[in-house]
């Protein structure tokens, strides 16, 4: 390539990456849509600013995949890894073989011969690595129920890629020419440029993985150390590319998928202490080398061939997102996604993925398939991974509000009323806390919840749960109000927990109500309703964290805990005070903001009375050595002198 | 015993492990506390022979110098105090040639020189020994017993004197 057509390519695809991903974004549409779009716009149908060379693009940029693994791998421990095995090899390998076997029966049903559709199951059944993690990344999905099931099955496919290559050509000799099957069975054993056996591989293999594990887990913290006391910030990104790149190219070489390998190598690197560092180093050049990856995939969408047979293409790509989608919804439903979860789950992966372009072209030139059905394809799964962040948008603003929708509009529980002492109203957090002291303790309490999440988890752990609004008179009667001693109202609704406070104290003033607060106002109303064991939601763990951060700079303990006690109490005093004045302000008639403001300011003036040298004279000595002092003195004697 | 005293006119009790279950004494509280009664009385189970934790704390927080002792320290000039205890041990354990070694006023002495220092009057304690083997009757009869010594306190109708002689407080009822 020449020099000024090297920088004129790099000026195109970073203008469009500038000027289209902010805009995306606010839209609402998320990066990847913007560069696909991008892509399409400065692609050979609209502008036209790059053409043929598009799909050597594409390839470079794929290594930003081996990159993203590399990194997901740099999060994950190989124990974290264990754990998710379930979820990686049976619903990964129950999606890859249910998917294969149905998109291969609708090849064969329009026409396709049995060798050709499983090959077309087999490219098809793939996700697009690319565009779901880093949608889901974008999101914050990642660490859902749905965000990990996506990331297993995607792992699973990226380790049967594998496999597939090598049952590609094998397609073919059960196809049509038998004269040309050695030859394929060559080229599948050709290795690096050299013809080796498959035991000869495997051994390869296991030398490379082992290579990988070796150096990963005991050299590499001796090569990050020296490089790292260099001082050169470049030669650490250089040796982190070296790294990931190096890792890619041994893979390829033994005949293993470079992202498997990258992915491997991040995860045995997980533990290592220049972890965030080689993060910190790789990031950038991933999320550059995807947004080209992204690009290019827009701009390889061929609407040539598109408006030659549209309805064709389009049809396909209904029936391509509707088998896929099927698939993962059943599937999602059998390992435990429920409502919500499993809908994003089987929207995120509904498409078809970036390996489809390279066993597209493999198969082609293994002749598994025709030039034509090779195009039509490549359009179909282009168009798929395009319509993806589309898709997971009506998911988001669509689909997902009409199941929170039911979900919430489901019945509460019935309760029967078990006569337990205490009664929890809301269990997030700060509830489960007060359960677990009391469970701890052998005391029952019958807790309510309004979130049928929380109350799905909680009864994994066997914690009983009822579902219900406990603002509601006749909920709160069933949950046994009438012999409850104590009421723990822990939700962290204002007007909900006030509504409460009125109904119970109202029905039933024998229940003690010991509250949650959630800020100043809510305390305040609380001691208005006369409620005055209440506690802000927050104020105990900061004051545990303020007392640390006292010991770190120098208070012993005994002393920053009295020092965080004599505040507490202090600030206790405080908001008694406020209240009143809350109280009167507010027959005043004064806007909200300005008593607000003016609380504040009084806050901050009595920061100053909470100080622990001003009313804390606990083993301060002072008075007492200048009446020592003065004693000798009278008589005459010194008391800093030897005999004294 | 407590029981037995609580309620009465004139006697406040401050049950010091409700009050300040993290230690936190309110000193202010407790100062002020002090100078409106004439009668202190230390009211403890005899742990490891002295009085547990928190009734140490008060004595190290709330008799401040300046308050309680030293050359201004006259608040509390003049007021009496009592400890008024019980020991799971027999009286003759707490004996030269018992299983304790020491006798309860030996053990007290620490009480008995603080109370000096602050310039008060440290009456003879009330003691209730073998508290471990006693029956409802027994309980009955010391509470009863507590009261009386409290109330005749109060009352400022012992002669101090007389008082000062007898090694417990308890002696002067029989």
């Amino acid at each position: 390539m020449h020099e000024s057509d090297f920088f004129f390519q790099a000026f195109v695809y970073l203008a469009a990456s500038v000027i289209s991903v902010p805009i995306a974004k606010r839209l609402g549409l998320g990066s990847v849509l913007g560069y696909l779009l991008a892509g399409i716009i400065i692609g050979p149908f609209a502008l036209g600013l790059i053409g043929e060379e598009g799909q050597d693009v594409m390839h470079f940029a794929e290594f930003g995949v081996v990159m993203m693994l590399f990194l997901i791998g740099l999060e994950l421990r190989p124990s974290l890894l264990w754990k998710m095995k379930r979820s990686i090899f049976g619903l990964g390998g129950l999606q890859l073989v249910l998917t294969t076997v149905l998109i291969g029966a609708v090849a064969l049903m329009l026409g396709q011969k049995t060798s050709e559709a499983l090959a077309i199951g087999l490219m098809l059944a793939l996700s697009s690595t690319a565009i779901i993690l880093q949608t889901l990344a974008e999101r914050g999905q990642m660490k859902t129920a749905a965000g990990q099931a996506s990331f297993s099955v995607l792992l699973f496919q990226d380790i049967a890629v594998i496999p597939i290559l090598a049952l590609l050509p094998l397609l073919a000799v059960s196809g049509a020419e038998h004269a040309g099957a050695s030859g394929h069975e060559e080229h599948a054993r050709m290795i690096a440029g050299f013809e080796i056996s498959g035991w000869v591989q495997v051994a390869l293999i296991l030398f490379v993985i082992t290579g990988i594990v070796v150096v990963g887990r005991f050299l590499s913290i001796y090569i990050f150390r020296i490089i790292a006391r260099t001082g050169l910030r470049e030669i650490f990104t250089a040796t982190a590319l070296l790294l990931v790149i190096g890792i890619a190219v041994a893979m390829e070489a033994v005949g293993l998928s470079p992202a498997l390998g990258a992915f491997l190598a991040g995860v045995v690197l997980a533990d290592n202490e220049y972890r965030h560092e080689l993060e910190a180093n790789i990031e950038p050049f991933k999320g550059l080398l995807l947004g080209l990856f992204f690009l290019a995939v827009g701009a390889s969408i061929d609407f040539n061939l598109f408006l030659q047979q549209p309805w064709l293409v389009l049809g396909l790509l209904g029936v391509l997102v509707a088998v896929k989608f099927s698939v993962l919804a059943i599937l999602g439903r059998v390992f435990g996604l429920r409502g919500g979860q499993g809908m994003l789950f089987s929207f995120a992966l509904a498409q078809g993925g970036e390996f489809a372009f390279v066993l597209i072209s493999f198969s082609l030139q293994n002749s598994v398939i025709s030039q034509e059905v090779s195009g039509i394809l490549l359009i179909v799964v282009a168009l798929s991974m395009a319509i993806t962040p589309l898709l997971l948008l009506i998911n988001e603003k669509i689909v997902q509000p009409i199941i929170e929708k039911s979900t919430n509009e489901r019945d509460a529980d019935v309760i029967e009323d078990s006569g337990n002492p205490v009664i929890i109203a809301g269990f997030d957090r700060f509830g489960i806390t007060i359960g677990r002291l009391l469970f701890a303790n052998g005391i029952k309490a019958t807790i309510l919840d309004d979130n049928p999440d929380n109350i799905e988890v909680l009864k994994k752990f066997g914690v009983k749960v009822y579902y219900g609004d406990a603002s509601r008179p006749d909920l709160l009667h069933a949950a046994g109000c009438e012999n409850a001693k104590v009421l723990v109202i822990a939700m962290s609704d204002k007007q909900k927990s006030l509504q409460i406070v009125d109904h119970v104290s109202r029905e039933y003033p024998h229940i003690k109500i010991i509250a949650r607060s959630v800020d100043k106002t809510h305390a305040y109303e609380y001691l208005k309703r006369g409620i005055t064991d209440y506690d802000h939601d927050m104020f105990g763990s900061s004051l545990e964290s303020g007392k640390k951060v006292l010991c770190q700079l120098g208070f012993n303990e005994y002393s920053a805990h009295r020092a965080a006690l004599i505040f507490k109490r202090q600030d206790q005093l405080n908001e008694k005070e406020l209240f009143n004045h809350y109280e009167s302000d507010e027959k005043k008639y004064i806007l909200e903001a300005r008593r607000l403001s003016d609380d504040l300011e009084r806050m901050l003036k009595n920061v100053n009375e909470q100080s622990i040298h001003e009313s804390d004279n606990a083993w301060d000595n002072t008075t007492l050595r200048e009446e020592v002092r003065m004693m000798y003195a009278e008589s005459g004697k010194n008391p800093d002198s030897s005999d004294g | 015993m407590i029981q037995a005293v609580e309620g009465q006119e004139h006697v406040t009790v401050r049950y010091l492990y409700d009050l300040y279950p993290d230690f936190y004494i309110d000193v202010k509280a407790e100062q002020e506390l002090l100078l409106e009664h004439d009668i202190i009385v230390w009211q403890h189970p005899f742990y490891w022979y002295s009085a547990p934790a928190l009734l140490k704390e008060w004595i190290d927080l709330v008799l401040e110098h300046g308050f309680a002792y030293g050359r201004e320290g006259n608040a509390l000039k003049g007021k009496q105090v009592l400890t008024a205890t019980t020991t799971g041990g027999r009286m003759e354990a707490y004996t030269e040639g018992g299983h304790n070694r020491f006798t309860m006023n030996q053990f007290l002495a620490p009480y008995e020189q603080t109370a000096r220092l602050c310039k008060m009057d440290y009456l003879p304690p009330f003691v209730i020994h073998g508290s471990l083997i006693m029956n409802e009757q027994d309980i009955k009869q010391v509470s009863e017993d507590y009261r009386k010594v409290i109330v005749s306190l109060r009352d400022g109708i012992f002669d101090v004197k007389d008082l000062m002689e007898h090694k417990y407080i308890n002696h002067i009822l029989t």
